[in-house]
């Protein structure tokens, strides 16, 4: 390109506009674009359902308390990794969740297989005031999940924009959905969530080496 | 030749007073948190200051409210100045300022109270995104209106760098945030999973890369040459590494995803694309370190110009490491510690900051009618906090990620974990409460900075500021330039 190509650019603003878009654009179209077509081919592992009301309703107090910013959900494919929290994560162990809660630090560790590692109690206790289970843990309490109930109509409202999205809700799930959270506390849903983490959809095959690994190892 | 035009000073001013304050504010949410996690009792069980709550108003309070209102102020005076005009729609532009600042309170009271859609840096939901998104095209079109009007013909620079935040930011906002509300207090991205994953994070790193990176170098290309009072070391390497940065910069997002669910290709693209994204990086910091030649002396008496070149300097290093940490192996062991603080800190603190109060103090007194900043010991002084305090913050962080990392993946010879996670939070304890004291130094020095910009500002306090003329020079053949001013 002879320079006084360039000095167009460099003259004209609108011409500087119009190229700066396109370069920019080039790199997500050539990431996002095959990974959006793929995404449509991934089937949900077996296992993987969509949220139960009262799971969906914990996945988004998960979500609103922020817990995404100390704790990850993904266990990365490195053999230290899996050994300490169980087999890798899949891409269709999270077609479910909107947003993603892949995380990108850990403050505390990953989650995503926390699944039945430990009782409702030991969790409620731990939620209520970490450090009565863990003295050196650096975990805020948050008391308040265990005052405030789930609110059906608000749980239908939001499966109807997941069934929207491609849920699979059908309407008896959706017209279920007030039973199911019936006078559960957000502490019940949040433990329901988290009990529920990995635990169903542990790719087979491997699943019993590694459960055996991280029963064995130091946790 | 007519001189009545004057410069649209008066909303670069409202930018810097707004950048000041929100300085403060967000720098103080920092620090709050980082006492959350050396000592848990500060959350005192409030749900709005517990640390999971309060975080993202730190993230938005310095990336958003603080960067961006000084963004935005100089990106106002810088296209004004280079392109010998006033500023176009001025309202616009005043509505611009207002409308920002609503949405910084919005999303600073929102997002403790839980609304949030969880996405790092994009956290306030679809209400706030919506404005946010109406601004910030008010915002482009007062620029590219400006840039249509300018009297010299040539695009200088700065503002092809303004230009592609403008749009970039834009581009990256809207598309990110594409969600489908519940109610007020809800929404649900249109993606979900690992698609969800690749979207954010194209998104986060490149608020990086447009919002921290190419609006802060077109900062940096109009203050380090006006400070140094030199041209540019080369022009045309600057537009080499202009290009080189806004194309390359965009494939480099999925390295924060590296060994997870994404696919293989995918980290294995944003790997190779971080690694040449090293050439435009290190060529923009030695292009603005390098123009200094010849000037060094200044440095011996100019604050302003001590906190440019170490901006570049840091520019430098922390993109040096950005692309070492993009590097598979090295992520594996750096992701999700505390390194990654450390080199956000080290990019944030050691390069926007410093370039912004660099720019700061060597816009206010222009834009303020003051010959220079009202305490150059002032100064002096909030260098040395700052400089001291981004040091204290970032070894600590390094220390504290490198102990994480390594105590993470140590195993015994019969191959099992040798630590568990929370030894390892009990190991870098330490480093939680060097990291705060390390904040308390940075914060105190905006203080100082807040405390001389407030008397600089005396005669703007008065209302006795006398509107900057704008120099009117010769007509340029085939440009239809701004309509001279008539006579008053």
């Amino acid at each position: 390109m002879a320079y006084r190509h360039f000095e167009f650019i460099e003259k004209h603003a609108w011409a500087l506009g119009i190229f700066t878009a396109i370069m920019v654009s080039l790199g997500g179209l050539a990431e996002i674009t095959p990974i959006f077509i793929e995404a449509h081919k991934v089937k949900p592992a077996d296992g993987v359902k969509p949220y139960t009301p009262l799971r969906l309703a914990g996945h988004d107090i998960y979500v609103r308390e922020g817990c995404y910013l100390c704790h990850s959900q993904m266990i990365r494919a490195l053999r230290f990794e899996t050994q300490r929290y169980g087999h890798y994560s899949t891409a269709a162990e999270s077609v479910y969740d909107r947003p993603f809660q892949w995380g990108s630090k850990r403050t505390g560790p990953d989650l995503a297989r926390v699944g039945g590692k430990y009782s409702d109690d030991w969790q409620r206790l731990h939620l209520m005031s970490p450090r009565q289970v863990v003295p050196e843990s650096n975990m805020p309490d948050y008391p308040w999940l265990a005052k405030a109930k789930i609110d059906g109509k608000d749980t239908q409202a939001r499966m109807r924009v997941l069934r929207l999205l491609g849920d699979p809700y059908s309407d008896a799930d959706i017209a279920a959905a007030p039973d199911d959270v019936k006078d559960k506390t957000e502490m019940d849903a949040l433990i329901a969530y988290l009990q529920g983490l990995g635990i169903a959809n542990e790719p087979a095959g491997q699943a019993a080496t590694a459960k055996a690994a991280t029963e064995g190892g130091t946790r | 030749m007519q001189t009545t035009e004057t410069f649209n000073d008066h909303v670069v001013r409202l930018f810097l007073l707004a950048s000041a304050v929100w300085g403060i504010i967000g720098m103080l949410v920092g620090m709050y948190l980082a006492a959350e996690l050396a000592w848990p009792f500060w959350n005192f069980d409030i749900p709005f200051l517990t640390f999971s709550k309060l975080r993202p108003d730190h993230t938005f309070g310095v990336i958003f409210a603080f960067g961006g209102s000084a963004l935005m102020g100089t990106c106002y005076y810088v296209v004004q100045r280079t392109g010998h005009t006033r500023l176009a729609w001025g309202r616009l532009a005043e509505f611009t300022f207002w409308g920002w600042q609503l949405i910084c309170v919005m999303a600073m009271i929102s997002m403790p109270l839980g609304l949030t859609q969880s996405k790092e840096y994009a956290e306030p939901e679809w209400w706030i995104d919506i404005f946010i998104a109406v601004v910030w095209v008010c915002f482009g079109a007062v620029f590219f209106a400006t840039l249509a009007r300018r009297r010299i013909r040539h695009i200088y620079v700065a503002n092809w760098y303004y230009g592609a935040f403008i749009i970039a930011v834009g581009l990256l906002h809207i598309i990110n945030n594409l969600a489908v509300p519940v109610s007020m207090f809800k929404s649900y991205p249109i993606y979900s999973g690992a698609v969800d994953a690749m979207v954010q994070w194209w998104y986060g790193h490149n608020a990086v890369a447009f919002f921290l990176t190419a609006g802060f170098l077109g900062m940096m290309y109009y203050f380090v040459p006006r400070q140094a009072q030199q041209p540019l070391w080369s022009y045309r390497f600057s537009i080499v590494n202009f290009w080189a940065l806004i194309s390359v910069y965009m494939w480099a997002g999925s390295h924060h995803l590296m060994y997870t669910a994404l696919p293989d290709w995918v980290q294995s693209v944003g790997m190779a694309f971080s690694l040449v994204l090293l050439m435009p990086s290190l060529g923009s910091a030695a292009n603005g370190l390098l123009t200094f030649n010849g000037s060094w002396h200044r440095l011996r008496d100019d604050p302003a110009a001590k906190f440019m070149v170490l901006a570049l300097v840091f520019y430098g290093a922390a993109t040096f490491e950005g692309s070492m940490m993009a590097v598979k192996s090295v992520n594996s062991l750096s992701h999700y510690t505390d390194w990654t603080i450390a080199h956000v800190h080290s990019g944030s603190l050691g390069w926007v900051a410093m370039i912004t109060i660099g720019s700061l103090y060597a816009m206010a007194p222009r834009a303020l009618g003051r010959p220079a900043m009202h305490s150059r010991k002032g100064m002096e002084l909030h260098f040395w906090l700052h400089l001291t305090g981004t040091l204290v913050y970032v070894l600590a962080m390094w220390a504290a990620g490198v102990t994480e990392g390594t105590m993470w993946r140590a195993t015994n010879p019969d191959g099992s974990l040798t630590y568990s996670f929370i030894a390892s939070l009990i190991a870098i304890k330490p480093f939680y409460m060097f990291r705060w004291f390390g904040g308390v130094l940075i914060w105190l020095g905006m203080w100082v900075m807040a405390w001389n910009l407030w008397y600089t500002a005396a005669d703007a306090r008065k209302k006795i500021i006398v509107p900057v003329p704008v120099p009117i020079p010769e007509p340029v053949p085939d440009q239809l330039p701004a309509p001279l001013p008539v006579a008053g």
